[in-house]
């Protein structure tokens, strides 16, 4: 029997010696793996020159580091579906389907995932009670919000079931990146999460730089590292304010907002973009942090992280607070295994899976940083979840800057090597990111997927308000706070 | 009777000045410099400037909504006693009539906004009803022990009767009315002025379709509620009367100025509760009545 292949985090292999299994045999093997608790990281359909469609799956085993890839031969017009058996393919299923016009057969619940094509009225679950009421939120909300259409079905307040369709954002953006890398790749890989910069620009550069066989000096990877962490502590205050804000408790909100800012402002002190655009490339960084910078940039911090810790634990020692977020939007340990919940979501539930830490890359090979998690699974797991990593990621930074290797930041990154497969994982702040290219016999592109984190997640919050008060739903959906336009790509 | 035309007169000129008040308040807790205290002036003429928009699926009940809640409003305000426990009309069993006029507000809000048809406006008219059946009750047990403690059945004879003798029952009904003032005012915790998440309003998500004239009258009357209901607060916590009109006056307006800072110093330090547990605040209310009235009746 056929096994499939092993690799790790950014190692490149070249593209012939992915097993090749018949289509029910590639059905089998993803089950066999997953039951055996490893998780689908990415799962798609690509083309072969001949137009041939097969499939490709990456799964990851989190406590060996281990990654496997296998793909399936040629898929005619249906392959069998393995949602039935592994919730965790539902998305990846109904996307293949989208994309290239083959059934999972089977599937319980077939329909598009962007709405790429033009569709008939849109299928959602419905119930023919009289008891039962629906409400329909979006995709134009009365916040300043990205678009996403979200159907509840109600009994009084409380929500039986959500359905959540997204699609609004979509640009095309992995279809965009076939045939490169060109110089607008990575503008594309820039903005396809503008909040999640880094987090994508790291893994499309290290893919890069493992398909060309290019070794990044020490120093660029510790200032990766140091922007990934800023992008991360911006990104979680924010969140902790959102949070705030939903449950009208003015302090925290307004302060979060404004550190919020402030953590945005020490990345623009490195590169001179707030979000980090333009920072990181293939073969290094563009910007250093010489002596100068580094001596006004850890006093600010120490001096932003000062009144973020009293911002945020007046929301700890706040009653009212607490009871807003303590059980509220509840996930089960179970449960968040199952769907193959990955970020802040899976961790709050007491799930320990955190890329830097699992399948370590760049500078956190040299510099671990342990776990943060929590075991309640609801509002306030995720909330305080957040607050852990606030609190290592400063501490990460401080020691980063303190001790930054010496060396060039960038070196030449030469062309990507021909027919290699490369899966390319990173922390991103909401979660796992995956970015997996295929090249041709140019090294060009042949197929790049890219899997955000919310596109694992936005399962979990629909399973999260099941039971729950429909009034709760904002203050729900602000603690996974999930992308848009990353899921949409 | 001048003194009591003058009451009325400030009450709709100043009326708009409370919001602004209590939002300055919270810009300062939050660390921000705020709006100016006249924001809402501006608001309301800005808004009448501009054209209402009509939903083709409203009716008559749509625009009507605004102006009829206006109307008891103003009835409203001929009622309530403000300085010196005084009122323009007043006749034996006017608390009836007091409570039944907001009533009859909330039936026109909630009819008004059920005409439109949106599912959003559906579920915060379920919401202000079902917490009006907890709230109306505690307003109606704190007047009864009023008026039994006063022997009398108009509000402004029982306002301009009672005095600091009366503490205990004084304290507990106040306490029951601030809590009934906050949920009928929609403000924290029970409703948040300020959110704009369609699916956790209350107040705000039923006038979502009024626009232009209607929604400056919906906001104008949103803040004479608050002076309204805040002139029984203030009349119940500070009973003092000096005879002087001036003085009166002067008492009776920074009494209802310290309360629109109370309502900005709750607002910044207490998140909003569940919407499953504001029916037990309001129960709360309708215990510190009932606890007044079983103290009065012994």
């Amino acid at each position: 029997m056929k096994n499939s292949l092993i690799t790790s985090n950014c190692r490149p292999v070249n593209s012939e010696t992915i097993p090749v299994f018949t289509v029910g045999e590639f059905a089998d093997e993803v089950l066999r793996l997953s039951g055996q608790g490893q998780r689908i990281v990415n799962y798609f359909a690509a083309q072969d020159k001949n137009r041939a469609v097969s499939l490709f799956a990456v799964l990851a085993h989190d406590t060996n580091g281990k990654l496997r890839i296998l793909s399936s031969g040629k898929i005619e017009k249906e392959f069998p579906s393995l949602t039935p058996d592994c919730v965790q393919a539902n998305m990846f299923e109904r996307e293949i389907a989208e994309q290239w016009d083959i059934i999972p057969v089977n599937h319980p619940w077939l329909k598009p995932v962007r709405l790429q094509k033009p569709q008939k009225p849109e299928m959602f679950l419905q119930s023919y009670s009289d008891e039962i009421h629906e409400v329909a939120v979006g995709p134009v909300h009365a916040g300043i919000i990205e678009p996403g259409h979200f159907r509840f079905q109600c009994s009084g307040e409380t929500v039986l079931n959500l359905e959540i369709s997204l699609g609004y954002q979509h640009r095309g953006i992995e279809k965009t990146l076939i045939g490169g890398p060109g110089g607008r790749s990575i503008h594309y890989i820039e903005t396809s999460a503008g909040d999640t910069t880094i987090g994508h620009t790291s893994a499309y550069v290290q893919a890069l730089e493992a398909l060309s066989n290019c070794n990044v000096s020490a120093r660029a990877q510790a200032l990766r590292g140091i922007m990934l962490e800023l992008e991360r502590l911006a990104n979680h205050t924010g969140d902790l304010g959102a949070l705030a804000n939903d449950i009208g408790y003015l302090p925290t909100a307004s302060y979060c907002g404004r550190i919020r800012g402030d953590f945005l402002n020490l990345t623009a002190l490195i590169c001179g973009n707030r979000f980090g655009r333009n920072m990181i490339c293939p073969g290094g960084v563009r910007f250093d942090l010489d002596k100068r910078i580094i001596g006004e940039f850890l006093k600010r911090l120490e001096k932003i992280f000062a009144d973020l810790t009293n911002a945020v634990e007046l929301l700890w020692n706040t009653p009212s607070v607490m009871d807003r977020f303590e059980g509220a939007g509840k996930i089960s340990r179970e449960t968040g295994e199952k769907l193959g919940l990955v970020g802040i979501p899976a961790r709050a539930c007491g799930i320990t899976r955190d890329i830097r830490f699992d399948f370590p890359y760049g500078i956190y090979r040299l510099a671990q940083l342990p776990v943060s998690t929590y075991n309640t699974g609801d509002v306030f797991a995720r909330a305080y979840t957040r607050w852990l990593e606030i609190q290592k990621s400063v501490e990460f930074i401080n020691n980063q800057c303190k001790s930054l290797p010496a060396g060039e930041i960038k070196i030449s990154c030469g062309v990507p090597a021909s027919n290699t497969t490369v899966v390319s994982l990173t922390e991103g702040w909401r979660g796992e990111i995956c970015h997996t290219a295929i090249t041709d016999e140019k090294g060009s592109f042949k197929s790049y997927k890219i899997v955000d984190p919310s596109f694992h997640n936005w399962t979990g919050l629909q399973i999260a308000m099941r039971n729950e008060q429909i009034s709760n739903f904002p203050l729900c959906n602000k603690s996974f706070n999930l992308s848009y336009c990353g899921h949409d790509l | 009777m001048k003194s009591v035309l003058l009451n009325i007169i400030l009450a709709l000129i100043a009326a708009p000045l409370l919001p602004g008040i209590i939002n300055r308040v919270k810009a300062v807790f939050a660390g921000r410099k705020g709006q100016p205290l006249l924001q809402l002036y501006y608001d309301l003429h800005k808004l009448l400037k501009k054209s209402a928009v009509f939903s083709s699926a409203t009716t008559f009940f749509f625009w009507v909504g605004p102006l009829a809640g206006f109307a008891v409003l103003a009835g409203s305000l001929l009622v309530v006693p403000q300085a010196q426990g005084k009122s323009l009309v007043q006749f034996p069993g006017d608390i009836i009539l007091f409570v039944y006029l907001f009533g009859v507000m909330r039936f026109f809000a909630v009819v008004s906004a059920m005409d439109t048809g949106s599912s959003f406006e559906g579920m915060g008219a379920s919401r202000e009803i079902q917490f009006a059946v907890f709230a109306e009750p505690a307003l109606f047990v704190g007047l009864v022990t009023l008026a039994r403690k006063t022997a009398n059945l108009s509000l402004s004879g029982i306002y301009s009767s009672f005095s600091w003798h009366d503490g205990t029952i004084l304290m507990l009904v106040s306490a029951a009315f601030f809590i009934i003032f906050l949920a009928e005012n929609s403000r924290l915790p029970v409703d948040d002025p300020n959110t704009h998440l369609e699916l956790t309003m209350i107040h705000e998500v039923m006038v979502l379709d009024h626009s232009g004239p209607d929604l400056a009258i919906i906001f104008y009357s949103a803040s004479l509620k608050l002076w309204i209901l805040g002139s029984l607060v203030v009349g119940a916590i500070i009973p003092m009367h000096t005879g002087n009109i001036i003085f009166d006056e002067l008492i009776f307006l920074s009494g209802i100025a310290a309360l629109s800072l109370a309502v900005g110093i709750v607002e910044s330090c207490m998140a909003r509760l569940k919407l499953l547990k504001v029916p037990q605040l309001l129960i709360a209310g309708f215990a510190l009545a009932m606890l007044a009235l079983i103290f009065q009746i012994m």
